[in-house]
């Protein structure tokens, strides 16, 4: 690790005025991508601002049809949180399967959604849910924040506060973990809006980071059941290819994974 | 058996310590004055360095010095060797490239190194060797067999020429041959065996501390055999005289192996702390680990095996490809050829084998001994062909094995080895009961209407362990003897120490070693404390490998005890006014025999250093040495059947039973035996599911880090049920045969074979990943 500054914010308003001091400020949540990045000296920020602490940041709350979750807190709250389980069961679900309970303990969902790891699974919940990320300066809408791999619509020093998710009539999550990493290889979560809408999110398998996949919204919105997307096409140009999952392999899971994530939706 | 003696599963003395965070690995060691070590590795697969400036790096305040492969190899610090001679079937011997601690001209793989940075911290050396520019020119590179043997491939060495460094043959070829003119059926095959990379939990780690006025070296090191360590350092690397430089290998993390080797970097630490007159540190991070570790298998391999009308095997041709990467590490050539091809029987009867392996650089990190070492080789080649051939033959793959199976020892193989006992029709039989084999066919359906494909795989494996004879070894080419040592040193008030040559990485030796003292004395095991790895403390010691502390090192031990019982027992009939001939040694007490007379062992020692009435012309002191060399190799030898399903949707493997049934002769302590099985499988499965290090065509490493490579997790693993079906071993008094190494050995071709058999289809490489199982379900 190369020698950085270290800031530990009380306040978002802090935090944000300590960024804008340091020359090549970074902001710090769970540290699972950051840290691990610092110390191979991959990355070098003048300033590390941790927002880990930060009171306002932390906690789960729903409110009527809307479940919102605090940028700094930690999965394995989410993925205990009563509320949580009880407005969007596939979302404390999701945030159960993230990484390791280490990982659990520190990783956010602001970090999360700030680094976009185009394998990381929250973009996908935040997508299929149509969720409204909110920032200390304005909101952004879940269709306009993911712009491609590790790049949001998140302005320098721009902070995620909290990410608001409208609870849907069904939702379900599946996914499938690299071996390795245990990211996901391919993670599908498919949600029906209770206006009877239906939105498809993928992670882990396209080149462009997580994305919505008309076909099988068209399919499901059509036939709201797992046989609904056997006959979906689902093309691999576009999809990664590495060791452990080739874009064909990725292709068909895609469709398997999106039946399984409709049977645990009910 | 004593509730501490030989067959009790006695907790671990050692784990106190280990699971309480006071263990003492090198790392933990820091010397006054101490520098650090970091080196500076080539990016480049193969590469010229033109040239190197580190006077920005000099320049840092903190720096000592940098220091390059050139000053190296001009300090006549020996090239690395390696230990064992392998002879061509045209009588040629193997050819060899130089290897230098550091490369002075040329790098052949990713990740050696061509500087190192030594500095008061680790920090700062890390940012020195930044600052330092080497000059590159790139050259082409070649990571794979199949492509360095072609003609026009990059070439390594120039001396040797088509990257062919033996092409070694075993087994009458003509015998062979005219089996397969006559044979009913041949049975083809051709198999991957997937390279791995150890990773022991503790990284490799180094530190050397020269004292310039005794011109003295204390060298501290991750190592599974310090006292071969020290000897090749000494003999072949000029970095001291034995006499002069101490090796210690305190608390190691694992090997597996990969820690048998003297590495580069432990022989320039110690040329560094000499050059710079400071101790000098060098740990390794997991990347290094994954760059410059020994790294085990990876074969290529066409195997035949012909069989008569009534499905008995006549003959086995083999031809294999071994990739020994960049440079031959310590005891690389002799993993696929004397630890491979002499296991080529298995279990079974073949009138006639004939094997021809063929060792290949390509530029890659170099490939030796990895828990097995040829022997998991052997034994997927041969289990993964009776279970193709039984498929091809319309025969149940547990009765072609035992149609097949060798019933009479001792048995004298068509490839060298001489099997001294075993009963593999008892093994299969447990193995069989135990997962309820009639039953399966009755699962399969079950599971196939909940829309599961599910398999069931066996797996009889042999494997060669307590290494070995020092004279037939010797005969085969290796540089070293494969005997162990031990001392027994009894201390005036009765507390024995045991000194001995094997070194324990996490194989319990603590414990077990001391529980053939209790089983012999009747003392209790807090009694008694292990000695091990450091020159200054053990004469002299083969390591821990092989499988062979327990059938080797231990035997050392019993002599050595056998030798002090025997004074011990003088002394007490003197004092006793007995015969020695009645003396009976009972719960500590050497008593006479139908009498009440007895006297405690501490008085027996008291009496032997004090020496105030010893018999006439006895030597005072209770301790005597023994040097054990057995007289043949021991034969482990189990049936493991695997039972899985695999999702048709995904390719997801799930396990649903494994079992073991092994045959390690006598156990010492089971609980540990159970430990060592079960991390055997656990690396047999990774092999077979889950790990490999691969390389691009440009032979860049891929897999350096565990967001790539797959290490298997306990979720990934099954809950195994073992059991064991023992016959003694004839090669040693205490009937061990060993189990350190089985159920690598054994596990990847059961695994195989149970996907092969949901699927419906064989042509499956490991490991066998999702992706790779997918598509060969949906292949055509």
């Amino acid at each position: 690790m190369y020698q950085t500054t270290y800031h530990r914010a009380s306040s978002v308003d802090e935090a944000a005025s300590l960024f804008g001091k340091g020359s090549e400020a970074k902001y710090l949540s769970g540290g699972q991508t950051l840290l691990p990045v610092m110390k191979q000296r991959l990355a070098s920020p003048s300033d590390v601002i941790d927002l880990a602490k930060i009171k306002e940041l932390i906690g789960v709350e729903a409110a009527g049809d809307t479940l919102t979750i605090k940028a700094a807190t930690p999965h394995y709250d989410v993925a205990t949180s009563a509320a949580a389980k009880q407005a969007i069961p596939a979302l404390a679900y999701l945030a159960s399967l993230i990484g390791d309970p280490a990982v659990r303990y520190r990783g956010t969902i602001g970090g999360s959604l700030a680094n976009n790891d185009p394998a990381a699974d929250y973009p996908a919940a935040t997508l299929a849910l149509g969720a409204t990320i909110k920032t200390n300066k304005r909101t952004i809408g879940a269709d306009d924040y993911f712009k491609g791999l590790f790049t949001t619509a998140l302005e320098d020093g721009e902070i995620i506060t909290a990410v608001s998710f409208p609870v849907p009539a069904k939702a379900g999550y599946a996914k499938f973990p690299h071996p390795a990493s245990r990211f996901a290889l391919t993670g599908v979560f498919v949600a029906k809006t209770k206006s009877g809408d239906v939105r498809v999110a993928v992670t882990g398998a396209s080149q462009s980071g997580v994305m919505r996949v008309a076909a099988l919204e068209n399919a499901l919105k059509a036939n709201w059941s797992a046989s609904a997307v056997d006959s979906v096409s689902i093309p691999s140009s576009g999809l990664l290819s590495d060791l452990h999952g080739s874009s064909d392999y990725r292709a068909n899971l895609i469709k398997v994974m999106a039946g399984r994530a409709v049977t645990a939706a009910g | 058996m004593g509730v501490e003696g030989i067959g009790a599963s006695v907790v671990r003395k050692e784990d106190k310590r280990f699971i309480t965070g006071k263990g003492r690995y090198v790392d933990d060691i820091k010397l006054p004055g101490m520098t650090y070590a970091h080196f500076i590795r080539s990016p480049h697969a193969h590469a010229k360095v033109k040239g190197i400036d580190s006077s920005a790096a000099l320049k840092i305040p903190g720096v000592v010095a940098v220091l390059t492969g050139k000053e190296i190899v001009d300090d006549k610090v020996g090239n690395l060797i390696c230990g064992w001679a392998i002879t061509s079937k045209d009588g040629s011997p193997m050819k060899m490239g130089a290897w230098p601690a550091m490369a002075p001209e040329t790098v052949r793989f990713v990740g050696q190194a061509v500087a190192v940075v030594i500095a008061e911290t680790k920090n700062l050396a890390r940012d020195a060797a930044e600052a330092v520019v080497v000059n590159y020119e790139e050259l082409p590179a070649v990571a794979d067999v199949t492509s360095a043997i072609k003609a026009g491939a990059p070439q390594l060495h120039p001396e040797a020429p088509g990257n062919q460094v033996y092409d070694w043959v075993i087994g009458d070829e003509a015998a062979t041959s005219a089996a397969f003119a006559k044979a009913a059926n041949v049975v083809k095959l051709d198999l991957t065996n997937n390279r791995l990379a150890p990773n022991p939990m503790e990284p490799r780690s180094a530190i050397a501390d020269y004292d310039t006025a005794e011109e003295h070296y204390t060298l501290y090191t991750t190592s599974q055999n310090p006292h071969v360590a020290r000897l090749v350092l000494s003999a072949f690397y000029n970095i001291a005289p034995e006499h002069k430089l101490r090796v210690i290998a305190p608390d190691v993390g694992g090997g597996f192996g990969s820690k048998i080797y003297i590495y580069p970097e432990e022989m320039v630490a110690l040329w560094a702390s000499k050059k710079t007159g400071r101790p000098v540190k060098w740990t390794g991070d997991r990347t290094e680990a994954f760059l410059t570790d020994a790294h085990g298998r990876d074969h290529v391999t066409h195997a035949e095996m012909a069989f008569d009308a009534s499905n008995k095997i006549v003959g086995l041709k083999v031809k294999t490809y071994a990739n020994f990467g960049a440079y031959m590490s310590l005891f690389s050539s002799a993993v696929p050829t004397y630890l491979y091809a002499t296991l080529l029987s298995g279990q079974y009867v073949i009138p006639a084998i004939h094997a021809e392996v063929i060792g290949v650089y390509t530029n890659t990190t170099p490939v030796d001994a990895y828990r097995g070492a040829g022997r998991p080789e052997a034994s997927y080649l041969l289990e993964r062909m009776m279970e193709t051939a039984a498929r091809q033959l319309k025969v149940d793959p547990a009765a072609l094995r035992k149609a097949n199976f060798i019933t009479q020892f001792p048995y004298q193989t068509p490839v060298i080895m001489a099997y001294d006992v075993g009963d593999f029709n008892a093994s299969l039989d447990a193995a069989m009961k135990a997962i309820d084999y009639a039953g399966f066919a009755g699962r399969k359906a079950q599971a196939k209407a909940a829309g599961k494909l599910r398999g069931i795989g066996v797996s009889c494996y042999i494997e060669a362990c307590g290494i070995a004879p020092s004279k037939a070894v010797g005969s085969l080419g290796a540089g070293v003897g494969l005997w162990e040592s031990a001392e027994v040193r009894v201390n005036p008030v009765g507390t024995i120490e045991i000194l001995t040559g094997s070194h324990s990485h996490g194989q319990g030796h603590e414990t077990t070693f001391c529980q053939l003292v209790a089983e012999r004395l009747g003392v209790p095991i807090s009694q008694v404390s292990i000695v091990h790895g450091d020159t200054d403390k053990v004469q002299f010691g083969m390591g821990t490998y092989g499988s062979r502390s327990a059938a080797v090192g231990l035997t050392a031990i019993l002599k050595a005890m056998e030798k002090m019982e025997a004074k011990a027992k003088k002394i007490a009939a003197h004092a006793l006014e007995a015969s020695e001939a009645d003396i009976v040694i009972e719960n500590g007490e050497f008593k006479v025999t139908g009498t009440d007379k007895a006297i405690a062992l501490p008085m027996v020692a008291l009496a032997a250093y004090t020496a105030h009435n010893l018999p006439d012309g006895m030597e005072p002191g209770l301790k005597e040495s023994a040097f054990y060399d057995p007289t043949n190799f021991t034969f482990p030898a189990g049936a493991y059947i695997c039972e899985l399903e695999v999702d048709p949707g995904t390719g997801k493997t799930s396990f649903v039973n494994f079992v073991a049934a092994d045959d390690f002769g006598r156990l010492i302590n089971p609980m540990i035996v159970e430990g060592q099985v079960h991390g055997g499988l656990a690396q047999g499965i990774g092999q077979a599911l889950l790990e490999h290090a691969v390389y691009d065509s440009n032979a860049q490493p891929i897999t350096a880090s565990f967001m790539d490579y797959t290490m298997p997790r306990a979720d990934d693993l099954p809950s195994f049920k073992l059991s064991h079906t023992t016959t003694l071993c004839p090669g040693n008094p205490l009937g061990i045969k060993g189990c350190g190494e089985a159920g690598a050995i054994g596990a990847s071709a059961a695994v195989i074979n149970a996907i092969t058999d949901a699927i419906g289809k064989n042509n499956l490489e490991m490991p066998a990943t999702p992706d790779r199982v997918w598509r060969t379900i949906h292949s055509a």
